[in-house]
């Protein structure tokens, strides 16, 4: 028998070499290639006046410097605006190095490349770029009402304004349904930024071969495919002469699918001019200031509901900071616009969104990607609808939940792939019971009127969402079953620790019936597989994994059809076991799948004893029919895509129970819960992981993490030393329960994960700590120095 | 004008290892790119997030914020001396064991940290766990599976001693 293996807790099979020092990370690579150092703003809007390199040029080991006037051709166009939307009236893209005008602390306005990277930035130090002081915007309320402008050509800096509307059932718009609504609240929500930060920075380090006219680059990124077309068009090479891969990436979280960096088409084009190899890795300070970063909006909310808490009108208006640039269009805002209505069925919805810009960080999407600020705005508004008719909170989700039966569940948005945002399935009732069972939602009030008699404050809060994972528009998946039996599985889509190399294993393993052992797995390599789209958006199980699923039953079939003439069998009386393929109920007719993969491409030149098995004169093919049979290929492989119709909706919701200290307003976690709905699990030890990571990023984002700018654009805690990421000792103990309504979209029956942890955290401890203090919570993230703030503005 | 070099003999895995670097060479990147041993991350390269950390004599240091030239003579064991040859240390094996890394570029700090820890306190409590790897980030996996680990790795180590 072979072992069941879909839906098994099996142990990665990245770890021994991640555990011993072997993984290979970018800037593992390349022991001998020149580095590069960037020479970048340190003024957040500034008009270049000259850049004096004169002293750089006696340092010893440097090999050369370049600016924007250096750039040929397509290089020295604008960055490709990724994500086109036709709300983008004003999308703005940087220059790889800044032209005339640096419009964010952190903008490359030099490159310099040396023999290491300690000379590389000697040479920045002795580099003098004289600036011509710009008032910078900063602050998305002041950039919308500023008259400076960060783009001279976007008036009022404003990138997008989009609006969706879906009306009431007897076609009454949100305003009009608000304004007779039995109750009504208005308020204002804001959310702070925050970024990613993988504890690998970004990197790349690139090989030209001069002879072969062909470009190797390694990038730390979360989609090589679309590296490699963008490296090709900017450089004017070949797409076939350009090779991207993604190495061991140490984290990404959204970051990375951002692409092409500067970075990432400069340092391959120093490498072709250089005829060197040249290598860049980001450091600390430099992803701080110019990555990107996420999250920040401001939100006024109107809603109308009546007396049982059913929400009959919500409108919303979002301003949304998109930093100096938008390369990645408007998908974060979108994907909060779109995501806010949740778990619930909303009377009739009116939202809009205007996309600022700020001499800032661009913003490009987080863990999460828009999903935290808009769970923030709905379950926010459901708590203070609940306090306002005095109900249960939980009471007031319950009354606005789709139902089970209502599946299909159409919510009238276009959602983030450009297509209509139908729910595919789910169950938000049984959720919320587990949910209520797991954290003893019904016994708190006790807990908490026992702690009060202790003089502790304690509270609870709770936090529902529905994710759109597994976006399209495809995946595809290559599988290859070799004459020594092993199978070999590659997909285009990257790997940032999410144990892709286990989970497709797996996934393979359970489709072709053979051990695990014998499937290796690669990931992000277009030398592999040449067509992807990427890994973000929760959707690297969903798209890979289906497609994988898909490309084993072909050569599952084609397998079955080989053997069937090997064993004078029909091929639906066979089954592979074990990685060998036998008559069902007799193990002794088989044929094991390495002969299969000899048997299956007819040689005229034998390589090895069973290769002889298929040369022309061993016998056994018939005259009658060519070797290779019309609308057939040599070799026991297959190759299939998976392209859904539209995304798969995962859903969850989390409660937490948080202690607020009287006297300091320090703010503990006392329990955390999760009930999480991704469908079928592949390896639920994975998918553990994947939401106690999301639920540590959340607790970040919820009572630490801020990116602070002063008013001149300055990011004032651009470290580690000031950036406070939580460690073991902030994340409190995740306690889960799984629910599985599996996609009928899919035919693994599975939905994305990645994302889900992080999504609700901040409006759960919202919720808990209003609920232990009494005070309307309405920004996130909140320290204590803030909720102190609090209580001294409310006493 | 060439940085003046300074050779300094390292005794690094238990290997004596010979480098030539400039005064301001970090002992990160003397690991990692004079001695080619790469598993030594860098992910600050200002002391806060531990993925650099490295045993300097037995006890964790974070050499993101040592120069290399400071420690010539002394003894180095990086994550690529953990394991007893092809046999993975305890606290290795239970890292794999509890998923208690997912992309791994904390990992060999947080390797480290263990090894040291649990050689000083080979039972800790829940909160000697929380309070000795408190040094050290990890962006992916919520400490929850690392702490899981830690008790894991004392336990094969009571197991096996």
């Amino acid at each position: 028998m072979t072992t069941k293996l879909f839906g098994e807790p099996v142990q990665r099979r990245e770890d021994p070499r991640l555990l011993t020092g072997r993984g290979r990370y970018l800037d593992d690579l390349g022991p001998d290639a020149l580095a590069a150092a960037f020479v970048r703003s340190p003024h957040a809007h500034a008009l270049i006046r000259d850049i004096d390199v004169s002293a750089a040029l006696d340092v010893d080991g440097l090999v050369a410097i370049y600016t924007w006037e250096d750039l040929p051709d397509r290089l020295a166009e604008p960055l490709p605006l990724l994500i086109p939307h036709p709300a983008l009236t004003h999308g703005r893209t940087a220059y790889p190095l800044a032209r005339e005008r640096v419009r964010h602390v952190g903008e490359p306005v030099v490159m310099v490349v040396a023999r290491d990277r300690y000379l590389a930035e000697d040479a920045c130090a002795l580099i003098r770029v004289d600036y011509e002081l710009l008032k910078p915007v900063v602050g998305v309320e002041e950039a919308a009402q500023s008259a400076q402008l960060v783009h001279d050509d976007v008036p009022g800096n404003v990138g997008a304004h989009l609006v969706q509307e879906v009306a009431s059932a007897d076609g009454r718009g949100a305003r009009e349904v608000i304004e007779s609504a039995p109750h009504t609240l208005a308020f204002r929500l804001d959310v702070e930024r925050s970024a990613s930060m993988p504890l690998e920075g970004r990197g790349v380090h690139a090989r030209w071969d001069a002879d072969d006219s062909s470009l190797r680059v390694y990038s730390s990124t979360q989609t090589s495919t679309s590296v490699r077309m963008a490296v090709a068009a900017k450089l004017g090479l070949p797409l076939p002469k350009v090779e991207v891969v993604a190495p061991d990436v140490g984290g990404g979280f959204g970051v990375k699918i951002m692409h092409p960096w500067p970075e990432e088409v400069l340092v391959p084009w120093a490498a072709m001019l250089l005829g060197r190899e040249v290598k860049w890795t980001e450091d600390r300070r430099e992803h701080f200031v110019s990555s990107a970063h996420e999250r920040a909006q401001v939100q006024f909310v109107r809603v109308g509901f009546d007396g049982g808490g059913r929400v009959l009108g919500l409108e919303v208006t979002i301003l949304h900071d998109h930093g100096a640039y938008t390369p990645y269009g408007i998908i974060v805002p979108i994907i909060t616009s779109t995501q806010l209505p949740g778990p619930y069925r909303i009377g009739s919805y009116r939202v809009e969104f205007s996309s600022i810009y700020t001499n800032t960080v661009q913003v490009t999407p987080y863990r999460g990607a828009g999903r935290p600020q808009a769970v923030f705005c709905m379950e926010r508004t459901m708590d203070r609808i609940a306090a306002h008719l005095g109900l249960d909170r939980t009471a007031v989700r319950a009354a606005n939940f789709i139902q089970p039966d209502e599946f299909p569940y159409d919510q009238g948005l276009i959602f983030q792939d450009g297509r209509p945002l139908i729910y595919d399935s789910g169950d938000y009732p049984e959720s919320l019971r587990m949910l209520k069972e797991l954290i003893g939602w019904d016994a708190f009030p006790e807990a908490k009127a026992e702690a009060a008699r202790e003089g502790r404050r304690i509270g609870i809060g709770i936090g529902c969402y529905v994710e759109g994972t597994g976006v399209g528009p495809y995946e595809g998946g290559h599988v290859q079953i070799t004459s020594d039996g092993r199978v070999h599985v590659s997909t285009g889509l990257t790997s940032q620790g999410q144990g892709h190399e286990t989970s497709f294993a797996q996934i393979a393993a359970a489709e072709l019936g053979v051990p695990l052992e014998r499937v290796s797995v690669v990931t992000g390599d277009t030398r592999r597989f040449g067509y992807a789209v990427g890994t973000f958006a929760s959707r690297a199980a969903v798209m890979s994994g289906n497609a994988i699923a898909l490309a084993c039953r072909k050569v599952r079939e084609k397998a079955l059809r080989i053997a069937a003439d090997a064993l004078e069998a029909d091929p639906r009386d066979l089954e592979i076991t074990d990685g060998v393929v036998h008559v069902a109920g007799s193990p002794h007719a088989s044929v094991p799948l390495a002969t299969v993969a000899v048997l299956s491409n007819p040689l005229r030149y034998a390589f090895d004893e069973e290769a002889v098995r298929a040369t022309q004169f061993a016998g056994g093919s018939s005259f009658d029919r060519p070797p290779v049979e019309e609308g057939q290929e040599p070799g026991l492989e297959g190759r299939d895509y998976y392209s859904p119709i539209r995304s798969t909706f995962a859903s969850g919701m989390h409660a937490a129970i948080v202690e607020t200290d009287p006297l300091t307003a320090e703010i503990r976690i006392l329990r955390y819960a999760v009930v999480h709905d991704c469908g079928n699990l592949i390896n639920p030890m994975i998918v553990e992981g994947q939401i106690h990571g999301g639920v540590a990023q959340g607790v970040g984002g919820a009572l630490y993490e801020r990116m602070v700018y002063d008013s001149h654009g300055q990011l004032l805690n651009a470290s580690f030393m000031d950036f406070l990421m939580p460690y073991a000792t902030e994340v409190p103990r995740v306690e889960t329960a799984h629910l599985q309504t599996p996609s009928p979209l899919n035919p693994l029956g599975i939905k994305g994960a990645g994302e889900a942890g992080v999504i609700p955290v901040s409006a759960v401890i919202a919720s808990a700590i209003e609920d232990a203090e009494g005070i309307p919570i309405d920004r996130m993230p909140i320290s204590p120095s803030d909720l102190f703030g609090l209580r001294r503005a409310a006493s | 004008m060439p940085e003046q070099a300074h050779e300094i003999t390292l005794v690094v895995n238990g290997t004596l290892r010979r480098a030539e670097v400039p005064g301001r060479r970090l002992l990160s990147d003397c690991l990692r790119h004079d001695l080619g041993l790469t598993g030594t991350h860098v992910g600050c390269e200002h002391g806060v997030c531990g993925c650099c950390t490295v045993l300097l004599d037995g006890e964790p240091v974070r050499s993101c914020l040592t120069f290399a030239v400071t420690v010539d003579g002394r003894e180095i064991t990086t994550v690529e001396g953990l394991a007893d040859g092809e046999r993975m240390s305890p606290v290795q094996r239970a890292f794999a064991e509890c998923h208690g890394l997912q992309c791994g570029f904390c990992t060999p700090g947080f390797l480290c940290t263990v090894t040291a820890l649990l050689r000083e306190n080979p039972a800790p409590t829940e909160e000697e766990v929380l309070e000795g790897i408190s040094g050290n980030l990890c962006r992916c996996t919520g400490y929850q599976n690392i702490v899981k680990a830690v008790h894991r790795a004392a336990e094969i180590m009571a197991e096996e001693s």
